[in-house]
């Protein structure tokens, strides 16, 4: 599906409320293809929404709601009539590392079963090739059959990375991910990112900084649900970026 | 240190208790042996009581005397008729609970988890709860013995022809008990579905699966034990409920077949069927020259059932509390 | 999404060839992707069960609201001929309770006595089973430890399993006779005299029938015992652990912690724990029945037999024909009853809902 030059996804003047409360403010911004972008800022900045906005789970959470629009290969997520369709197009990785309660085979399996595939042939390779894609293939492929939740928290973090990608998705998203893992899967993590990014759009919301630093080509910065920049890294990191006050948190000034 | 000078054989001891604190233990000490107490008074009455039903109901105990069927109004024979009544009344009254119910709490749990509709429905179930079984009882019998059943005579059946004829049975009563019951079924499969983490569905979302999906998949197979705790407690109760089919359906009379297959489906869903509590209602008090091991008999088969059944959903418990997956 | 041609190799995503000019005509670019039909098929039956789906849970969720409607409904419908003409203030407060008296004479539905009947039950037991109640609870919640507490646990909670029926049937056949012989005496001595008047054999007999007030009292006591012990068990764990250190921290013996800090930050759930026993109490019915014998009047002595309303029910709807006014005067006591329960009820929700608010500081 080519998109004749239109840039992968498009904010256009999105905001967002949780009831009252507005935790995005007009936000417009464009993400290339096969580019990683990473979100930076402080706690409550409204990161973790800019994400659920993306592939609609903001629609779940109660009271929720936002306006404006997200273009995705120049179609509106709005537009679409059914959601879990969308969903399945964006693959996300969340903060706390999360096991189904399923043999890992069948955690990768999930979501191609929910798809309707049920051939043993196309799920083997499917699966092998997600937890090969994630770094987990060497350490699990003899215990496929083991119970997800009793892997270590490292190890569940890469087996959602494979749930992931078990679609071939376009889009990945992943907020935060290293939190609660050791920086040695987080560097393996790292290695496979600068791998999917030649064939996939990532936006990595992080609070590490030096993260969003090593891995994105254009980074933004949202303060408290405004964006404060949008820039190529190397503007965001340097002595002078478009903004003081990004030039101010990532020096640590605050945070 | 004490404030109260102590007597003269502790005074090298500064922590030694005083009078005072000596007469505080001692005081404490017997109201714990006395809560002690309590719980014994509640346990030994109940097991001697126990143990004097099962050594007066020992003469008539044997296989026959629940294969066989009552005879002479329930002076000899034994209990057939009302065990296999008692039987299909549970699966009766599970078949219309247990899909509701389930049902019920999944929305409670799932589609409606916050907002003015969990609250009244919430106030709704507990209000059920607290129905009297009587009342449960004029309910069965205004709604179903005498709303539904003429309905269903005129549309299927000949109403002036007593053998096709639609009764007070085993259908009004398996739905008056029902009814009575689903409070415990939503309640458990509530708590059941609320200690499957919510991380786990979230996870479901994000790949796309539906609602529905996530809990066909995920969220119901990791909930069964706790669903099938309630439905088993609904057993228990369904086999010792008295009041609730006294005028919807269980009677004292009623011949069944002594072999064959007749024996184990004697009952059809629109005649009045015999059961285990209503039997024990009536020999109790209301036959003359009943002898008493009978009566000791037939308390003692139900006792039994009840306490199997429960014990079941206890072991079932702790089981399964031990096979957790995450 | 593309979900066929999964052989691919490599890394990532897999080609996508150009959209046919007809597709992109088709605005439907984020949808399924056409593949193979089969998949497309099972795909769009399983979309097309979902709503249906959806539409029976919502329904069955509202089980419940329709449950406790038709009750209100279906039992008014029954007692609605009767209730403009019947007398209500001598419903309340005359115990002449003839429903169906011989040919030419006028009933009489006085249920007083009923009323005195199922309050003074409910009384005695609640008498007895409090104190155990909660000193059961404490034991259970403070003192025993272990392979003990489990065991006590599992006893409270076969105890409450433990039907009606049996329970009658306990106090009709074990019970009931030995109150009557603790009572026993003959007429006109001196024990007979002494237990009329203490009131606890009434002037008519100088003795005890078996049935009567007391027995029924201690049968509904053993039933309500297990709610209130496994209710109250739940209020004292949830008081904090932290109090309970603050006050051995203090230098207080264990009961002294329950008496002085446990007791009251508990309270009100103690308390609900209690009405939720009452509640069972009021509404019993077979075991009353059974238990407390066939007198419909009002009680003089502990030993006096008594009848509920619930008993009144269940006994006298076999001798009743439907749509006559004894039938449907059974109906109004089930309304009486109903109302009863759903306050006793409703207030033990408020308590505990009042804890709720109360431990918001």
């Amino acid at each position: 599906m080519t998109n004749n030059g239109h840039p992968h996804i498009q904010f256009r003047n999105v905001s967002a409320h949780y009831g009252r409360k507005e935790v995005l403010r007009k936000i417009n911004f464009d993400v290339p293809r096969n580019s990683v972008l990473g979100v930076i800022g402080p706690a409550n900045s409204g990161k973790t929404t800019l994400l659920k906005i993306i592939n609609r789970t903001l629609d779940l959470v109660g009271g929720a709601r936002f306006d404006g629009d997200v273009l995705i290969n120049n179609e509106s997520i709005r537009a679409i009539r059914d959601p879990n369709a969308l969903r399945r197009r964006i693959g996300m990785v969340f903060p706390l590392p999360v096991g189904l309660p399923l043999t890992i085979y069948e955690n990768v399996a999930y979501a191609p079963r929910r798809m309707g595939i049920s051939g043993k042939a196309e799920l083997d390779e499917i699966v092998e090739r997600c937890l090969r894609q994630s770094v987990l293939w060497d350490e699990v492929k003899d215990r496929l059959s083991m119970l997800g939740t009793r892997l270590s928290g490292g190890q569940q973090q890469r087996l959602t990375l494979a749930r992931a990608l078990s679609l071939s998705p376009e889009i990945l998203c992943l907020d935060e991910f290293s939190i609660a893992i050791d920086p040695v899967t987080t560097m393996r993590i790292e290695d496979v990112l600068k791998e999917l990014r030649k064939n996939l759009t990532i936006i990595l919301v992080t609070n590490l900084v030096q993260q969003a630093r090593r891995l994105a080509d254009h980074t933004l910065f949202l303060w408290r649900g405004d964006l404060v920049e949008h820039s190529p890294t190397d503007l965001v990191f340097s002595e002078k970026p478009k903004d003081q006050r990004t030039y101010d948190y990532v020096n640590g000034v605050f945070g | 240190m004490s404030a109260v000078p102590n007597s003269t054989m502790a005074s090298t001891n500064p922590f030694a208790p005083s009078d005072f604190e000596r007469t505080k233990f001692r005081r404490a000490a017997i109201n714990k042996w006395l809560m002690l107490g309590f719980c014994l008074i509640l346990v030994i009455p109940l097991v001697l009581i126990l143990f004097d039903i099962f050594k007066k109901a020992a003469p008539v105990l044997s296989w026959n005397y629940l294969w066989d069927n009552p005879v002479n109004k329930g002076k000899e024979g034994g209990l057939w008729a009302p065990l296999i009544g008692t039987f299909y009344l549970v699966i009766g009254s599970l078949v219309f609970v247990a899909p509701v119910g389930i049902l019920a709490g999944i929305y409670l749990n799932e589609y409606a988890k916050e907002g003015w509709i969990n609250r009244i429905i919430s106030i709704t179930v507990t209000s059920l709860a607290g129905v009297p079984s009587i009342v449960h009882g004029l309910f069965g019998l205004g709604a179903f013995v005498l709303v539904m059943l003429p309905q269903f005579n005129r549309f299927f059946a000949d109403p002036t022809d007593s053998s096709t004829r639609w009764q007070a049975g085993l259908l009004t009563a398996s739905l008056t008990i029902a009814v009575m019951n689903l409070p415990v079924v939503v309640t458990s499969t509530r708590e059941a579905l609320g200690a499957v983490p919510q991380a786990f569905r979230e996870a479901c979302w994000n790949l796309g699966a539906s609602r529905w999906q996530t809990i066909r998949t995920i969220v119901l197979p990791n909930s069964f034990s706790g669903i099938l705790t309630g439905i088993i407690l609904v057993v228990s109760r369904a086999a010792g409920e008295t009041a609730p089919i006294l005028f919807t359906g269980a009677t004292f009379f009623k011949f069944i077949a002594d072999e064959g297959w007749d024996k184990v489906f004697p009952y059809s869903l629109k005649e009045p069927f015999m059961a285990m509590s209503m039997h024990l209602n009536i020999i109790s008090n209301q036959v003359s020259q009943m002898p008493e091991s009978m009566k000791y008999g037939c308390a003692a088969v139900l006792i039994a059932l009840i306490l199997t059944v429960n014990s079941v959903a206890i072991v079932l418990r702790v089981w399964l509390r031990g096979r957790k997956r995450w | 999404m593309n979900p066929a041609p999964l052989s691919s190799a490599g890394v990532g995503v897999e080609k996508r060839p150009a959209a046919s000019p007809v597709e992109r005509t088709i605005s439907v670019p984020l949808k399924v992707r056409r593949s193979r039909s089969l998949f497309r098929s099972l795909i769009g039956f399983t979309d097309r069960l979902e709503t249906p789906i959806e539409w029976i849970i919502r329904i069955c969720g509202w089980s419940s609201i329709i449950g406790i409607f038709a009750i209100f409904v279906f039992i008014f419908k029954e007692a609605a001929p009767l209730v403009p003409r019947l007398d209500w203030v001598h419903f309340f407060t005359s115990s002449r309770w003839i429903p169906s008296p011989g040919t030419g004479n006028a009933p009489s539905f006085g249920a007083l006595a009923l009323l005195v009947g199922t309050f003074s039950v409910t009384f005695i037991s609640l008498i007895l089973a409090v104190p155990i109640g909660l000193g059961a609870a404490v034991y259970i919640s403070e003192f025993a430890k272990g392979k003990v507490k489990e065991t006590l646990k599992i006893v409270i909670e076969l105890l409450a399993a433990i039907p009606s029926i049996v329970w009658g049937f306990i106090g009709l056949m074990v019970l009931g006779p030995i109150i009557k012989s603790i009572f026993s005496a003959t007429p006109g001595s001196w024990w007979s005299h002494t237990m009329v008047v203490l009131h606890l054999a009434s002037a008519d007999t100088g003795a005890a029938q078996g049935t009567n007030l007391l027995t029924g009292g201690i049968i509904l006591a053993l039933m309500s015992v297990p709610v209130i012990v496994s209710l109250s068990e739940d209020a004292l764990r949830a008081v904090p652990d932290s109090f309970r250190e603050a006050a051995l921290a203090l230098g207080a013996n264990p009961w002294e912690t329950v008496r002085k800090v446990l007791f009251p930050a508990a309270r009100n759930g103690l308390l609900a724990a209690c009405m939720l026993g009452m509640g069972r109490a009021v509404g019993e019915t077979m075991a009353v029945l059974l238990a407390t014998g066939h007198n419909n009047r009002i009680p003089a002595a502990l030993t006096d037999p008594v009848r509920t309303i619930t008993a009144t029910i269940a006994a006298e709807m076999g001798e009743t024909s439907f749509g006559d006014d004894h039938y449907r005067v059974l109906f109004v006591l089930g309304i009486v009853l109903f109302v009863i329960t759903c306050a006793i009820n409703v207030a033990g929700d408020l308590i505990v809902k009042g804890v709720k608010k109360a431990n918001k500081v």
